[in-house]
């Protein structure tokens, strides 16, 4: 079965959806959103829209883009997608650096710790490499070649990150399977060596995040799985320490009964320096805080923050160190009969402030329109509109469960056609 | 294994299945997805199933006794019925994508059993894909030794990564193999033979076994006389091309 998208690389790209994206620079300078092929940017310290610069083509992306991440020193920010291609940025001038052709298109992308290569997955779960060269400044070189680093045989991935400390490279895929592989010293020659695989989900992850303090620099994963779980591991032995199933806290049991992939986690974000992590959950208005108790190695949920009003229900989250804010965003790309091709909607979490890194009590309000950074300037940026009338976030919600099926399900046979494969496979034949 | 006088898909003569009534496809497509369950981790993998006698029930899951050999792709069989005699108290599983055929080993091993009390508690089947599910199945260093025997060959170089030796798959086959762990493999298709010597000759943490070593080895004249695939290309005199490999620390 699924031969479909394994085989041919593609799937029907009618009934693809993609999700929008948020991503904010480590000290919060600019933030990025990615809705469809548009990517756009906000300078958060200059108060104003960014121009991005690409001498490579004509023009940016040419098809949705589906991942985006600033590296952790703030100095590179990645887009790539469906169009096969990955483009390196410099968040200094906005100048793309380089764009890397892919064979197959895009799922993943992560950039290492020190800034010097950029990994990403493609649709037949290969990781490539790429030796990010920052020494020619601002300069575009176009067409680097990607080496492969690591497999994940016949498996979407769908996160790929480094652990803090750059020694691990964590992929997670389609078949609920974490791979944890030592980030080897020549990543062009391949990761080979494994260290652990963390394997306990029971349905695909979606989503791979570290929680790292002062005290525990090294860090412990946490992954979100379409089983409604969030899972705490320890990487180098993949030991499950922890599960947290959010959908009874979430309340999400007794509503909507069993539709599928109703809880389904769609993506984490750990507050830096704190041991929160943010998670937002299919049909839920709002996000979930899990505190992660690194002592006793436990996971629970401290608070559900839900958005009143609006039904927004975010598709994607981001944070810097030390903002105390928590940015998310809905929307989707290739929404057909719709009168919002391209749109997107921002809002911000406030109150996670250093001095009260894990109390949740008294904080987290969600920001009025004209109190997040940027204020209407950046919305009228990162949206493509400043005011949305309701039907708007319905037909987001609606575009984000298609996409989450698209992306993450596997493809159902229904039990005719089932049967049908069944009758004409060649050994069955023989027999009757 | 009541009514086995009247089953017709055992032989009357020998109370074993006969093959004839598990013909399948020739070749499957490793890439694609079937409905068979996997286990969610290795520590899920029942071994009272497995191994009846070794697991009176199903709650000793963390019993020392582990799987130690992996035949992948083992067909017929054959080779774990040669192995499970020579090694009486090692563990060992076959991988077999074909339903069919691995319910015909299945049936197999359950009527060796019957006809030799005692004797092949020690082998097992299971069908999976081997090429997805591996480290489902195994820990870290847990087998000691991996067999691929005569695996299909998927000529055209778009098939190539239908291999079940490819640079990628190694490095989970290093994963599940102990250090000093053996991968054997074996084929009648010279550019196969070639492909797969050069995936484990160019892997960082493997390398060859020496000409002494692999005379010394009591498995090693299995690779060609045990299975079924090995006896067919004997019958015709086929020549074969083997790789025996050992799994060594990565150098830092
Ligand atoms: C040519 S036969 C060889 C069988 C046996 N080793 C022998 O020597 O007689 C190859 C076998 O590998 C099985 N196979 C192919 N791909 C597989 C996969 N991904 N996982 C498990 N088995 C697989 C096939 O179904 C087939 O039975």
């Amino acid at each position: 079965m699924e031969d479909t998208p394994m085989e041919n690389g593609e799937t029907n790209k009618d009934s693809e959806v993609a999700p929008a994206l948020i991503a904010v620079h480590p000290t919060q300078s600019s933030v990025a959103v990615a809705v469809g092929s548009d990517l756009r940017v906000f300078d958060l310290l200059g108060g104003c829209a960014v121009s991005l610069v690409d001498d490579s083509g004509s023009s940016l992306h040419k098809d949705s883009i589906r991942a985006i991440r600033y590296g952790a020193d703030g100095k590179l920010f990645v887009s790539a997608g469906d169009d096969k291609t990955v483009k390196i940025w410099s968040t200094e001038s906005w100048r793309c650096i380089t764009t890397v052709c892919s064979e197959k298109r895009v799922s993943a992308v992560a950039i290492s710790s020190d800034g010097s290569y950029v990994c990403f997955a493609d649709k037949f779960g290969v990781v490539w490499v790429v030796d990010v060269d920052v020494s020619d400044g601002n300069q575009a070189s176009v067409n680097k070649k990607a080496a492969p680093l690591l497999s994940h045989y016949c498996s979407i991935i769908t996160s790929l990150e480094f652990s803090p400390d750059g020694r691990f490279f964590v992929s997670a895929d389609r078949d609920f399977k974490i791979r944890v592989t030592v980030f080897p010293k020549k990543p062009l020659d391949g990761a080979h060596e494994i260290q652990s695989f963390s394997l306990g989900h029971t349905e695909f992850v979606s989503c791979l995040a570290f929680v790292c303090t002062q005290e525990c620099l090294q860090g412990f994963l946490v992954s979100g799985s379409g089983d409604s779980t969030v899972r705490l591991w320890d990487i180098s032995s993949g030991s499950l320490l922890n599960t947290c199933d959010i959908r009874e806290k979430a309340g999400l049991l007794e509503s909507k009964g069993i539709e599928e992939c109703y809880g389904a986690v769609t993506n984490l974000c750990t507050i830096p320096d704190s041991t929160l992590v943010a998670v937002a959950v299919q049909s839920l208005q709002g996000i979930i805080l899990l505190s992660c108790d690194l002592s006793a190695q436990t996971l629970h949920v401290a608070k559900v923050v839900s958005i009143e009003g609006d039904a927004f229900i975010p598709t994607s989250l981001g944070t810097s160190s030390s903002s105390g804010l928590l940015w998310m965003v809905t929307g989707a790309s290739n929404l057909h009969d719709s009168q919002y091709p391209c749109v997107a909607r921002v809002k911000v979490i406030s109150g996670f402030k250093e001095s009260t890194p894990d109390s949740v009590e008294h904080g987290s309000i969600v920001l009025k329109d004209n109190e997040i950074p940027g204020g209407e300037k950046l919305l009228e940026k990162l949206q493509g509109r400043v005011s949305f009338d309701e039907n708007f976030f319905l037909t987001a919600a609606e575009a984000l469960k298609t996409s989450m099926s698209n992306l993450l399900i596997k493809k159902q046979y229904s039990t005719e056609k089932r049967e049908f494969r069944k009758r004409t496979r060649n050994d069955k034949k023989l027999k009757q | 294994m009541s009514g086995k006088e009247t089953n017709p898909t055992f032989s009357k003569s020998t109370g074993l299945p006969r093959k004839r009534f598990y013909r399948a496809r020739a070749h499957s497509n490793p890439l694609s997805d079937s409905h068979f369950p996997v286990p969610v981790s290795p520590r899920h993998v029942d071994y009272s199933v497995h191994y009846p006698q070794y697991f009176p029930s199903s709650d000793q899951v963390d019993s020392c006794k582990k799987i130690q050999f992996a035949d992948i792709g083992c067909g017929f069989g054959g080779l774990l019925i040669s192995l499970s005699t020579l090694f009486p108290e090692t563990l060992m599983i076959g991988m077999e994508l074909r339903d069919k055929v691995t319910e015909y080993v299945k049936e197999r091993i359950l009527a060796l059993r019957v006809t030799n009390p005692g004797q092949y508690q020690n082998i097992s089947v299971v069908r999976t894909n081997s090429m997805k599910y591996i480290p489902n199945y195994f820990e870290k260093g847990q087998l000691s030794k991996m067999f691929f025997l005569f695996p299909d060959p998927h000529f055209k170089e778009k098939n190539h990564r239908r291999r079940v030796i490819s640079p990628f798959l190694l490095d989970e086959y290093a994963y599940v193999l102990e250090v000093g762990g053996i991968i054997y493999t074996i084929t009648d298709v010279e550019e196969l033979g070639d492909w797969m010597k050069t995936c484990l000759e160019n892997h960082p943490m493997f390398e060859a076994l020496t000409d002494e070593e692999l005379k010394a080895d009591p498995v090693t004249k299995l690779l060609s006389s045990a299975t079924e695939e090995g006896q067919k290309v004997d019958r015709n005199g086929g020549q074969t091309f083997r790789a025996v490999y050992r799994r060594i620390a990565p150098s830092l």
